[in-house]
């Protein structure tokens, strides 16, 4: 069950997405989520949906998988498209039975918000799928450091990611190893109602939360010995450079902007 | 003086209630003096509790002496200032193969070291390739570390000491958590630095069959140094061994018994092979006579 949730499931296939810079893809999803809900006529769905679909075949990304990735949402989508249609203002008035009212309006503005919202997770997953955690990171502290000026702590908050994406694979198994041992002493987390099923989730948590600190201790004590002592003087094996690629995707998606505003 | 040294080396654990009142004084280290020589392979026997591993941190200037004075390649631990060079000088291997990786991928785990060292990058990618190689782990360069088996993270821990160029390697109970494959990789590996990399080893470890190849043995007990000598001296002393609850191998234990019975059969034994060579010895020594 906890094994399906993946953050930042990297999908290693050579594409030009995959080697472009990662701060070109961060502000890239950024602009796009924005744009999604800036221009939100029709024209603008289309000429976006164009725009994603053109990325998505430049991924070289299969769309199955990338569909695959709308399963774990499908629930809200499918929660928030019920909820704008039978609870609509409008005066093309469907269907009227109780507080359920359906209405033209309504049923629009619904595909209008699942278009929206399946673009909004597809857009944001491609991020991940050709972005190894490592470069993400990376990308994150380097698009952070003019906040450093501000004193936002942007490398350790970046390393923080890192360890982060690091050891969950380490403590979801750790979880599962508790679970187990403590099924193994009676322990119930699937039956009884949610009051008990949270109740029981207590032992599980309490060990997993001693080990984490534990855990925490421990690699605190290796990075200092392997002379970590944060991002002054750091160096890196492989900086993030600004290439010719990079700077063409920044006049394209100038251009997108651009076309947008005019077009919508 | 060698690379290390340690003179009158106390250390307390001190703990305190919320008042910040002491309510205990714990002696972990009892007047330790050492002197390591560059380039020698020191194994560091001790029972649980036995401080060998808070002597481990202090090499390492993770901890430093309530009394007394640590010297590593000529650096006082207790000088503030020179704790860097210390740390470049001396690499630490902990027990825990899963809480000493920092990185996603190996050779990120790798480059760890030297990137916080401010290495230039063309010079860490060179680092990276050669560490890797040195502990036979190149073929996993790209690999993520949580899909590794223990022995193999060990050594990626190995690879990201060795990167740093130090002098000295301490592995602190490198093998506690590891299946028998994986420990033998693991002492291999710090063996095979030694002999091809000069590279001092200080070994700690509660495994008596592990010591075999070292060049000096140290015993600790209650934060003593109570036994020091070669591995054969270390293991001839079977009674001393047994009160500091130190267990000898399975196969100089069988030695012991063989060498009640059998006349002339000479202790102490340290490996498998010695015991068969020696068998195979007394046998033909025996079958001559009876002729």
């Amino acid at each position: 069950m906890i094994r399906d949730i993946t953050i930042g499931q990297y999908y290693p296939v050579n594409s030009v997405l995959h080697k472009l810079d990662p701060r070109i893809k961060i502000i890239a999803t950024m602009m796009f989520v924005v744009e999604l809900f800036v221009f939100d006529s029709f024209l603008g769905y289309v000429l976006m949906a164009a725009g994603l679909g053109a990325v998505i075949l430049a991924s070289h990304v299969p769309l199955r998988h990338i569909l695959k990735g709308l399963r774990p949402v499908l629930f809200l989508l499918i929660f928030t498209i019920l909820l704008n249609t039978i609870h609509a203002t409008g005066d093309n008035v469907l269907v009227e039975w109780g507080f359920v009212r359906i209405t033209v309006e309504g049923l629009i503005n619904a595909a209008f918000l699942a278009i929206r919202l399946i673009m909004l997770i597809i857009g944001s997953s491609l991020l991940t799928f050709t972005t190894t955690p490592s470069e993400l990171t990376d990308g994150i502290e380097k698009l952070g450091t003019p906040l450093k000026v501000f004193k936002v702590p942007v490398h350790e908050m970046a390393m923080m990611m890192s360890i982060a994406l690091r050891f969950i694979p380490i403590l979801v198994e750790e979880t599962d190893k508790i679970m187990k041992a403590q099924q193994a002493r009676g322990a119930n987390f699937d039956t009884g109602s949610i009051v008990q099923k949270a109740k029981s989730l207590v032992p599980l948590l309490v060990p997993l939360f001693v080990s984490a600190f534990r855990r925490a201790n421990d690699l605190a004590m290796a990075m200092e010995a392997r002379c970590y002592r944060g991002g002054k003087g750091r160096t890196k094996m492989k900086p993030l450079r600004f290439g010719g690629k990079d700077y063409l995707t920044m006049v394209g998606l100038a251009m997108y902007l651009a076309m947008l505003i005019v077009v919508v | 003086m060698g690379i290390i040294k340690t003179g009158k080396l106390m250390f307390d654990y001190i703990r305190r209630d919320e008042e910040d009142k002491v309510i205990a004084v714990n002696r972990a280290l009892d007047d330790i003096n050492l002197d390591i020589k560059e380039g020698d392979f020191v194994a560091i026997l001790g029972h649980n509790g036995s401080g060998k591993s808070t002597l481990a941190k202090h090499l390492n200037a993770i901890l430093t002496p309530t009394e007394g004075t640590v010297w590593v390649d000529g650096h006082k631990t207790n000088d503030e200032k020179s704790v860097w060079d210390i740390r470049k000088t001396t690499g630490m291997v902990f027990q825990n193969p899963d809480n000493q990786i920092i990185g996603n991928v190996v050779e990120e785990d790798v480059a760890f070291g030297p990137e916080n060292l401010g290495v230039p990058t063309n010079k860490i990618i060179k680092r990276v390739e050669e560490s890797l190689k040195m502990v036979s782990m190149e073929k996993y360069r790209h690999h993520s570390p949580n899909k590794l088996s223990g022995g193999q993270k060990q050594r990626v821990a190995i690879a990201g000491i060795m990167a740093m160029r130090p002098k000295c390697i301490v592995l602190d109970e490198p093998t506690a958590m590891l299946d028998p494959d994986g420990r033998q990789e693991v002492i291999s590996t710090a063996l095979r630095l030694n002999k091809e990399e000069n590279i001092t080893i200080i070994l700690i470890t509660h495994y008596m069959d592990e010591i075999v190849n070292a060049d000096k043995v140290i015993v600790m007990d209650k934060g003593k140094v109570v036994m020091t000598g070669t591995p054969r001296e270390i293991f001839n002393r079977p009674g001393e061994l047994e009160k500091y609850r130190i267990i000898l191998p399975q196969v100089s234990r069988l030695a012991i018994e063989l060498s009640k019975s059998l006349e002339g059969f000479s202790l102490p034994v340290l490996t498998v092979e010695e015991l068969t060579m020696k068998v195979m010895e007394y046998k033909n020594a025996n079958n001559t006579r009876s002729y």
